[in-house]
């Protein structure tokens, strides 16, 4: 592991001046792209995600439907230019593939698929810019995209990427950080605090993950924070454009909008 | 393209009853491995690897390439993966199935990313010689598991195969004949072992090591550990699948140290018998 770069200097800092648990900016937009039924874009420090959900539909091929349920269809594309080095991506790459299944498999047992037997749910991601934590920004957009397409969930899934630097954990790495450490991201379902997704790449001793793991969760929950801001404020400014167009205000218009706190 | 065909629902609900009272249909306590069997063949790095009725075949062959000029220093390591309709009939030919990306991908990250092999080893003269080793898995046979099975069958053929001696004078190269010079092994870091436990969608059913084909059919979650016997995680792998808890992933990973001891002593005799049985003539 040599690196011209200090990862974490003296002082604590870290290249790009944060401290160890600091997470990067969250900026999260809802607003609605073309015709899609939900959208978002969502931005770690220099990494942006944009996913579009399209459903629940009629199934493209008949075929594909199961009776039962509705399925998910998750498709990558990560933009040439979302990389420093200008390269083009096929969509068969492997890594694509293997992110896009990750993704498909995160989300099949939150989604509540059984509500729409033979109908297919397609989520369609796009990276804009990559700086480290891809696949935590792409589980977050995907979870707030779904957020405002109506589709019903049983949680949240918030994710979040982490690393350990000799034995100090730091937590949403960027790519500098990222091809020096060994890392590994872990979604989180808020509410039951249980975890659907783990993945590590790197060697890493079992008590160091054991750090690394439990910090993760713990920041999932504010990452959580973060986006279920966003939702509620999407939806006040909705409702708000609602009552300006009704005749009659009914009453007061926080009263639709309680959801219980945790 | 017709389905492959799902397990009748008696057949479900009575695997479903048997394991909510850990009991598995082979006899299997929920976290025992079914024993590897290692055969090795007449070359080395051969190996074939069973776990049950799952079998996996590992061959390397080695061969002096112009490295990569971004790379001059380091030997190349490539595994290809053959998973033919052979092994079982959910396997055809064309675009590659979900399950054979997860495969490939995870075998690319136990046995290449995770620096088992000394890459800068197999170089043999800076920039214009270095060893090319070739790592081909085919499965034979699959009834569960293929992952651990193609993982462990890859890692003993590594540690398994050794590489002809090479003298170099001035930018003379020359390669000695197993038969003139000993042939040495590949220089390792470690021994990566992946285990594979599969769970449930009824909660209270306890995780299993090592699914049978139909387990793994019927669970609702995989998690793929790799790991040394020096308690190193080289790849964590839990793709969506059904929620846990984090208390239970930390257990499974303890679960999975004790294993890899043992498969790491298990692996070791059986290198060393073939060893002992080998004769390399060296004159």
């Amino acid at each position: 592991m040599s690196s011209r770069v200090e990862i974490l200097n003296d002082g604590g800092f870290r290249s790009d001046g944060r401290k160890q648990y600091e997470l990067r900016d969250i900026t999260i937009d809802l607003s609605q792209q073309g015709t899609a039924d939900g959208s978002a874009i969502i931005t770690h420090g220099l990494t942006q995600v944009m996913v579009t959900v399209f459903g629940p539909r009629e199934a493209k091929m008949r075929s594909q439907t199961l009776h039962d349920r509705a399925v998910l269809n998750v498709e990558m594309s990560v933009a040439p230019f979302s990389t420093g080095e200008r390269r083009k991506r096929s969509r068969a790459d492997r890594r694509i593939l293997e992110l896009s299944a990750a993704i498909e498999s995160t989300f099949e047992p939150v989604v509540q698929t059984s509500l729409y037997p033979r109908s297919q749910i397609d989520i369609y991601i796009h990276v804009l810019q990559q700086d480290g934590g891809l696949l935590q920004a792409c589980i977050n957009a995907t979870t707030l995209a779904l957020i405002t397409a109506g589709v019903p969930l049983l949680d949240f899934v918030c994710a979040v990427s982490g690393g350990v630097h000799s034995t100090e954990p730091l937590l949403d790495l960027t790519t500098l950080e990222e091809n020096d450490l060994p890392n590994l991201t872990v979604a989180v379902m808020p509410r039951t605090r249980k975890v659907t997704l783990v993945t590590m790449e790197t060697r890493l001793h079992v008590e160091r993950f054991r750090d690394i793991f439990e910090l993760a969760c713990e920041a999932g929950q504010t990452i959580h924070k973060e986006m279920k801001r966003a939702v509620k404020d999407r939806t006040v400014a909705l409702v708000g454009a609602m009552d300006a167009g009704a005749k009659h205000p009914s009453g007061d218009p926080d009263r639709d909008l309680t959801m219980e706190d945790r | 393209m017709p389905r492959p065909p799902s397990p009748s629902i008696p057949e479900k609900e009575f695997v479903y009853g048997a394991l909510k009272q850990s009991l598995r249909l082979d006899g299997r306590a929920m976290l025992e491995m079914r024993t590897p069997t290692l055969t090795f063949g007449p070359e080395l790095g051969w190996v074939e690897c069973s776990l049950g009725k799952t079998r996996v075949l590992a061959q390397i062959d080695g061969k002096m390439v112009k490295p990569p000029p971004e790379r001059p220093l380091e030997g190349m390591i490539t595994i290809h993966s053959e998973l033919s309709s052979m092994a079982s009939n959910e396997y055809e030919l064309g675009r590659p199935s979900d399950q054979e990306v997860t495969i490939t991908r995870m075998l690319d990250k136990v046995l290449r990313r995770s620096d088992a092999v000394d890459k800068e080893s197999l170089c043999v003269l800076a920039g214009q010689r270095v060893w090319h080793i070739r790592l081909t898995i085919h499965v034979l046979s699959d009834s569960g598991n293929m992952l651990d099975c193609a993982c462990l069958a890859g890692i003993v053929a590594l540690k398994h195969f050794r590489r002809p001696e090479v003298e170099v004078v001035g930018d003379e190269i020359t390669i000695h004949h197993p038969s003139e010079r000993a042939p040495m092994p590949l220089s390792m870091h470690h021994t990566p072992y992946c285990f594979t436990f599969a769970f449930f969608p009824d909660p209270s059913t306890p995780p299993l090591l090592d699914p049978s084909h139909l387990e793994e059919t019927l669970s609702a979650g995989l998690l793929s550990v790799a790991l040394n016997a020096q308690r190193e995680l080289c790849v964590v792998q839990k793709a969506g699948g059904v929620p846990l808890a984090p208390e239970d992933v930390l257990r499974i990973m303890d679960v999975a140290v004790q294993k890899a001891k043992e498969l790491d002593k298990i692996v070791e005799s059986a290198l060393q018998d073939d060893w002992a049985g080998r004769n390399v003539e060296v004159r």
